[in-house]
């Protein structure tokens, strides 16, 4: 049954970040907003702003990821706050530790923000329910769950696309390969639609895209050189290596003919298209690399608003976290 | 013992017109029903009076499925609060399939469970044997010598048979001694690691989905085998329009098949999901509103004979878990009568027709007498009051397993009075 929507207070502030879908779209400007502010920290000699003084966060990390811990642990070293990194991997799940009692066991330590990735869907989810249930003032971050969102990485794509095309309303944008395995793709697509983004597209063999996608708000395309046409933002995912051969692809060189992002494919997009990839890259497999170093790419700037980004997220969270106590 | 249920409204669908609905009372005489109508049987002394005013005195409720987990999951539930709960609920028949632990594919295991039963005193329990041994698809089951332990049927369960030709000795098999095959249609590979519906909700939570062809696909493949070895086949907890279709179509060409579906299935879609709510997860998958349309105008047309409760009790932890890692299914026991009744007005039909496909038309599946309100039949008896809300909670449910999507929700038509072979089991 449909509830109410369990990321935000009942005065509509970011009490959790769960997914992008069904944040307002006043709630997205103000983490971008929140974010620019952020940007220049990084410049300065003194890393740091005291937001999160006193505060601890765990990095919970069911599933491996250096880029992504990493970044989140800066973010929160330059608020200020403790970072206690913990990769659980599938180790505790074997010795029959449910989720929800390692949840306990780490909110007996007094953590104040949760940052969580899990191999599956909807586990933030459910430690956000669990965490309102036994200590209310607790937040909880997702860093990606599943197939189902990464809600960090769809801000800070948001936040790369709005530095670089200042507005959403005349865009024609791309997300070119695997939608189905994608959370980064429902991230950036929800976000797309809530900011007014007019075109979305989503390219890839059938394979790859899921059923009944276009009700996501998105059209759906199989021919790339088609798909990418007039494109102001072409958005690159990963492919996962298991997903190279089998039943889904026949191999990686076949998926690059007709879904890596080439010259050729690219000079079908605007002149001044930008191209964004949320790492790590398989060069020569999504991307040529000639196209990953030229100067269409934003792809490492992506990197430096991710933690702009995340640092407005968990100062959101934590200050929302504050008023509840 | 006698018994006189008075002032009732009786319904009872089970004649060739279009039965019984009115005010009359039932002669209970031991496990008989003695007569139906005002007059009393010459001689006959009530030993007990039931006073059914404003009530609906109904027959026993039929249940096609319902997992009691003994042997092997006490944890979850055991038989004697599953049976409790079934009298709670109305239901004086039930099915209860193999996937216990061990599983039910010995005849010592089937005779043990009956035997047990039988000491509890509630509803009659009707085994499934299991299809093949220990349920793994590869070497038959001792159907003889589990039918003659009791099992009424035989069921592989919700692990679908990899190997066709398994399937096609098992079906030939089973033709050859006139049992029925119990199937839920699902084809393992397509369904394989699914947990939710392929459509528009399984795309946007990110959820591995299982397509509708996995259920049509399977019931095509059973049709083709049923045509050429003659098997008699039920097809359990169908989920789709399609699979709906090809049922409808298999009756017409007068194949030797009957089906069910869950009761949740009639009510409920994935959109209600929502934000991962593991109660919402069952096997087969709750599927569009199309699919539960077409479903609905399956019961009411007969191409499915019977509404189950698909009765599955879990323990709490194994639903507070990420959606794809709970178990599916829900507790449904105390849910089939209210859940039916609640289905008859969605779907704008007679009470009657919603009350006939969980009581005398499940039990024709099972080429069983119960589910009728006349003389001679055995005294199986519901009496419900359809006009009484009662709340779903932990409390009032007396299953052990409370995971459902109603828990704290209102149902409306309570049982008052379970009858089963004549003995008064349910009170409320």
């Amino acid at each position: 049954m449909l509830t109410a929507n369990p990321q935000l207070t009942p005065d509509k502030k970011l009490r959790h970040l769960l997914t992008t879908e069904g944040l307002p779209k006043s709630l997205i400007e103000n983490i971008l907003d929140t974010a620019a502010q952020f940007v220049s920290v990084g410049d300065r000699d003194v890393k740091k702003v005291p937001l999160l003084r006193g505060k601890s966060v765990f990095n919970l990390f069911f599933e491996n990821s250096t880029r992504t811990r990493t970044t989140f642990e800066i973010a929160a070293k330059r608020l200020s706050a403790d970072v206690i990194n913990l990769n659980i991997n599938a180790s505790s799940t074997s010795k029959g530790e449910s989720l929800v009692d390692t949840i306990d066991n780490l909110i007996a330590m007094d953590a104040d923000v949760f940052v969580v990735r899990h191999s599956q869907s909807g586990a933030a989810h459910l430690i956000a329910k669990h965490v309102n249930q036994v200590r209310p003032n607790v937040a909880v971050i997702n860093a990606g769950d599943g197939r189902h969102a990464h809600p960090t990485q769809g801000l800070l794509d948001m936040y790369t696309i709005r530095h670089y095309k200042k507005s959403f309303h005349n865009l024609s944008i791309a997300i070119v390969g695997d939608i189905l395995h994608s959370r980064v793709a429902r991230s950036g697509i929800h976000a797309l639609t809530t900011l007014g983004c007019p075109d979305v597209r989503v390219i890839g063999p059938k394979t790859l895209i899921p059923t009944e996608c276009e009700r996501m708000g998105v059209s759906v395309h199989h021919d790339m050189m088609r798909g990418i046409e007039g494109c102001d933002v072409v958005m690159m995912l990963r492919l996962q290596n298991e997903r190279m051969e089998g039943p889904l692809l026949p191999s990686a060189q076949e998926f690059f003919k007709s879904y890596g992002l080439t010259a050729e494919k690219l000079a079908r997009a605007k002149p001044d298209a930008i191209v964004m990839h949320p790492g790590p890259m398989n060069r020569g497999v999504e991307i040529e690399s000639t196209i990953a170093d030229g100067r269409q790419a934003v792809i490492l700037p992506q990197v430096t608003f991710g933690i702009a980004v995340r640092m407005a997220v968990m100062s959101m969270v934590g200050v929302s976290r504050g008023e509840v106590a | 013992m006698r018994l006189e249920i008075r002032n009732g409204r009786l319904i009872d669908l089970s004649g060739s017109n279009d039965g019984r609905d009115e005010r009359a009372t039932l002669y209970v005489d031991g496990a008989i029903i003695a007569a139906v109508g005002s007059r009393a049987p010459d001689g006959f002394m009530a030993d007990k009076i039931v006073d059914a005013a404003g009530k609906i005195v109904a027959p026993g409720l039929v249940d096609l499925c319902a997992r009691l987990r003994e042997p092997g999951y006490e944890h979850k539930a055991t038989l004697e609060s599953e049976l409790m709960a079934a009298s709670a609920g109305g239901v004086t028949s039930l099915v209860c399939p193999p996937d216990t632990e061990p599983v039910l594919d010995e005849p010592g295991l089937v005779e043990m469970l009956k035997r047990r039963g039988w000491t509890l005193n509630q509803a009659r329990i009707y085994p499934l044997g299991a299809l093949t041994a220990g349920l793994k698809g590869e070497t038959l089951a001792e159907m003889l010598e589990l039918a003659e332990a009791g099992c009424i049927g035989f069921f592989q369960a919700d692990r679908p048979i990899v190997d066709t030709s398994v399937l096609y000795r098992a079906m030939q098999y089973a033709a050859t001694y006139g049992f029925t095959i119990w199937l839920r249609p699902e084809d393992a590979f397509l369904a394989r690691g699914g947990i939710a519906h392929d459509g528009e909700v399984a795309a946007r939570l990110g959820l591995a989905a299982i397509p509708t062809s996995a259920e049509s696909v399977a019931i095509a493949t059973i049709c083709t085998l049923m045509r050429e070895t003659g098997a008699r086949v039920h097809l359990a907890r169908l989920s789709s329009a399609a699979g709906v279709e090809l049922v409808r179509r298999a009756k017409a060409e007068g194949l030797p098949v009957t089906a069910d579906v869950g009761v949740h299935h009639l009510l409920l879609t994935d959109r209600d999901i929502g934000y991962f709510d593991s109660q919402y997860r069952f096997s087969p998958p709750l599927r569009s509103p199309s699919d539960r349309d077409a479903l609905s105008a399956g019961v009411v047309d007969g191409t499915i004979n019977a509404i189950c409760s698909d009765h599955t009790p879990t323990d709490e932890d194994e639903k507070n878990v990420p959606f794809g890692e709970a178990t599916p299914g829900a507790s449904g026991l105390e849910m089939l009568l209210p859940l039916a009744l609640k289905w008859a007005e969605h779907a704008s039909i007679p009470m009657s027709t919603a009350l006939a496909r969980i009581t005398v038309n499940a039990a024709q599946v099972l080429g069983k007498s119960q589910g009728r309100l006349v003389a001679g039949a055995p005294a199986d008896v519901c009496i419900f009051d359809p006009r009484a809300f009662w709340a779903v909670t932990r409390e009032t449910l007396v299953s052990q397993g409370k995971n459902t999507p109603y828990l704290a929700r209102e149902m409306q038509g309570k049982v008052t009075h379970t009858i089963c072979a004549g003995r008064l089991v349910y009170a409320a």
